[in-house]
């Protein structure tokens, strides 16, 4: 579908280029340089922070390093915070991880059972997750934290892990419904003609066909899990979990509270904590877009 | 296995005349695949979802602490304390926090809006470097809320960076001023206000740019290319054409960002160094953390996460009665 109207697409950009617009390109190209030197520019300001030493950014806390100095990466690579940053990194990919894996298969599984599961009780289902929606889990962090320390996961990575998965249960069963029935009927047909059951039609056949749909929901939780803050804060921070056990933004925040003087660790600090996040992001961008566009049509 | 698969429907199937294999949605479900498919994920849903919020419903009618939430039952007590309580023992007027968060919510539509419906028609039009232009400008999206604020609160330093170059640019008058410390006389006067509201700016607008990219792409190109052929000027096909139909998309946009708005906690927190009260910055979400997890109040957190929820859950149904239903026959 999307090679025919492509086919039908590239002619008439030429002519449209061709015909009229012409006479603005210059200011486009302007409005799209500012826009890009706002929004990269702080980010570019820290990397470049971290090169500097800390007299030096005193005494112009605006300009380019002069030296470049490598030791504030080189103290978090492989220095004093050596320990502290691999731990963190370790933590919030663990994390991440584990919770896009909780919420593609959770979500998948009752996503097939909704949309394909002859039986009564699949739309009151559906309603079910869909009303998780209302509830933001911003509403729910004091009982979750009471709740998570009641069953001794304080500290513990499952006690940030099991509820991120919960609160993106609703999403992610939201968007990948219709997706999974769009499926057409026939291929499930013919898979049961060949002997297959339900459960091996789900896994061998619907999962690959599934698989855009999955990638975008597990993208979209990817970030969600690697940027979250409240609840790491509360179930690590306050939980009392050692710095190397936190996940990189919390770690961040303490980092910058503790050692708030010199003002281009944290830089540097921050700036290795960002870059996991901007090549995920580079590399999965098309999904990214697809994601949001499609959890808004959806 | 397809001992089961005959056993179906077997009425049915003779009736239409086609083998019970043929129709597999009419197969009977086992109870297993059922169970296998629903239960874990409604297990950790219900467990982790449904039962913190009725416990937190619950807790809202206690004074407890952490380690004993449900103890000293108060009734409603927390809810009055709520909406009339004053600054004893330094805690903010609930409706300051209300009050900034309506603030934040409708400058969110009026400042992100119209840049970004400007920058998404901007990056629509053929250009060159178009792909790697909308790539940078969602960086902001993918830095996480606590980098953005520790990055601008080294930014706004007292003669940090912005500072110096207000100077160079001739702003020197301005280049003083305490952007993350000078709240004036509260509300719409507060410098601190402003400051947050562009960084929150910053930060959320490549969503706003997403969402509308997307809904461009939705538009087809004969209806501007036909409006091209009549002789309208771009200028008259974005008016009359583009942003018209871009309406859903922005209407969708303009929920979101509200419903993010009353859960705002992060960037606020970490701009403020945990500290909101000080600056006048409180939200209900930061409120409601203030004084469950720093002051252990639990119960009286629980409550003001209750009346955030409420107030949010008014919001969304007007908004979706008034706004959204508009789009609803559309649509479908």
């Amino acid at each position: 579908m999307a090679t025919a109207t492509m086919g039908t697409r590239v002619p008439t950009q030429e002519i449209r280029q061709k015909k009229v617009w012409s006479w603005s390109q210059p200011w486009v190209y302007l409005v799209a340089l500012v826009a890009v030197g706002v929004a990269v520019g702080p980010v570019l300001w820290v990397v470049l922070g971290g090169a500097r030493t800390n007299p030096q950014f005193l005494t112009d806390p605006a300009g380019l390093p002069n030296p470049w100095n490598w030791g504030n990466y080189a103290d978090i690579l492989g220095g004093q915070f050596a320990q502290r940053f691999w731990g963190q990194l370790w933590t919030s990919s663990l994390i991440a991880i584990a919770t896009t894996a909780g919420v593609v298969i959770l979500g998948t599984s009752v996503a097939y059972a909704i949309a394909r599961f002859p039986m009564r009780g699949t739309g009151a289902l559906f309603s079910v997750f869909a009303a998780g929606l209302m509830f933001p889990a911003t509403v729910g962090i004091l009982p979750t934290w009471i709740i998570i320390n009641e069953i001794g996961l304080v500290g513990n990575p499952l006690g940030v892990i099991i509820p991120q998965v919960a609160f993106a249960l609703p999403t992610t069963v939201v968007i990948l419904t219709p997706f999974v029935k769009a499926i057409p009927n026939e291929i499930e047909e013919a898979a049961s003609i060949d002997g297959a059951t339900r459960t091996s039609f789900f896994f061998r056949i619907l999962l690959p066909l599934a698989r855009p749909g999955m990638v975008t929901v597990g993208v979209l939780a990817f970030v969600g899990s690697w940027n979250s803050y409240m609840l790491p804060l509360f179930v690590l921070g306050a939980g009392g979990a050692p710095a190397h056990q936190h996940t990189l933004p919390l770690g961040v925040q303490m980092f910058t509270t503790q050692f708030s003087a010199s003002m281009t660790s944290i830089m540097a600090f921050s700036s290795l904590a960002l870059i996991p996040a901007l090549v995920f992001f580079f590399t999965m961008q098309k999904y990214i877009v697809n994601g949001l566009a499609g959890a808004v049509k959806g | 296995m397809s001992t089961n698969v005959e056993v179906g429907e077997p009425r049915a199937d003779t009736a239409r005349g086609s083998s019970p294999a043929l129709r597999p949605s009419k197969r009977k479900v086992r109870w297993f695949e059922v169970a296998g498919f629903t239960v874990p994920a409604l297990v950790v849903y219900v467990a982790f979802v449904f039962v913190p919020i009725g416990f937190g419903v619950v807790m809202s009618l206690h004074d407890g602490s952490r380690i004993a939430p449900l103890n000293n039952f108060v009734g409603l007590d927390n809810f009055i304390n709520i909406f009339t309580g004053g600054r004893m023992f330094g805690q903010p007027f609930f409706w300051d926090a209300v009050r900034n968060n309506f603030l934040i919510a409708i400058l969110s539509l009026l400042l992100q809006g119209p840049i970004a419906i400007g920058i998404a028609l901007l990056l629509n039009r053929k250009m060159k470097f178009r792909g790697i232009v909308r790539m940078l400008i969602f960086v902001p999206w993918i830095v996480s809320e606590v980098i953005t604020g520790v990055m601008f609160q080294m930014l706004l330093m007292p003669n940090g960076a912005i500072a110096v170059w207000l100077e160079r640019i001739g702003l020197g008058s301005i280049a003083g001023t305490q952007w993350l410390a000078d709240i004036g006389t509260g509300g719409l006067t507060s410098v601190t206000f402003w400051t947050v509201m562009a960084v929150l700016t910053w930060k959320y607008i490549g969503m706003a740019i997403i969402l509308f990219l997307a809904g461009l792409s939705g538009i087809p190109d004969e209806l501007t290319e036909a409006a091209q052929i009549d002789g309208a000027s771009w200028w008259q096909i974005q008016r009359k054409i583009t942003l018209p139909l871009l309406g859903p998309t922005v209407r969708i946009w303009a929920f979101l960002s509200i419903i993010g708005s009353f859960q705002l906690f992060d960037m606020i927190w970490i701009l403020t160094r945990a500290n909101p009260t000080i600056v006048g910055m409180d939200t209900m979400a930061t409120y409601m953390v203030q004084v469950g997890m720093s002051r252990d109040r639990v119960g009286y957190g629980s409550a003001i996460a209750v009346v955030l929820f409420v107030i949010t859950l008014i919001v969304a149904l007007t908004y979706q009665r008034f706004i959204l239903n508009r789009d609803i026959g559309k649509e479908s």
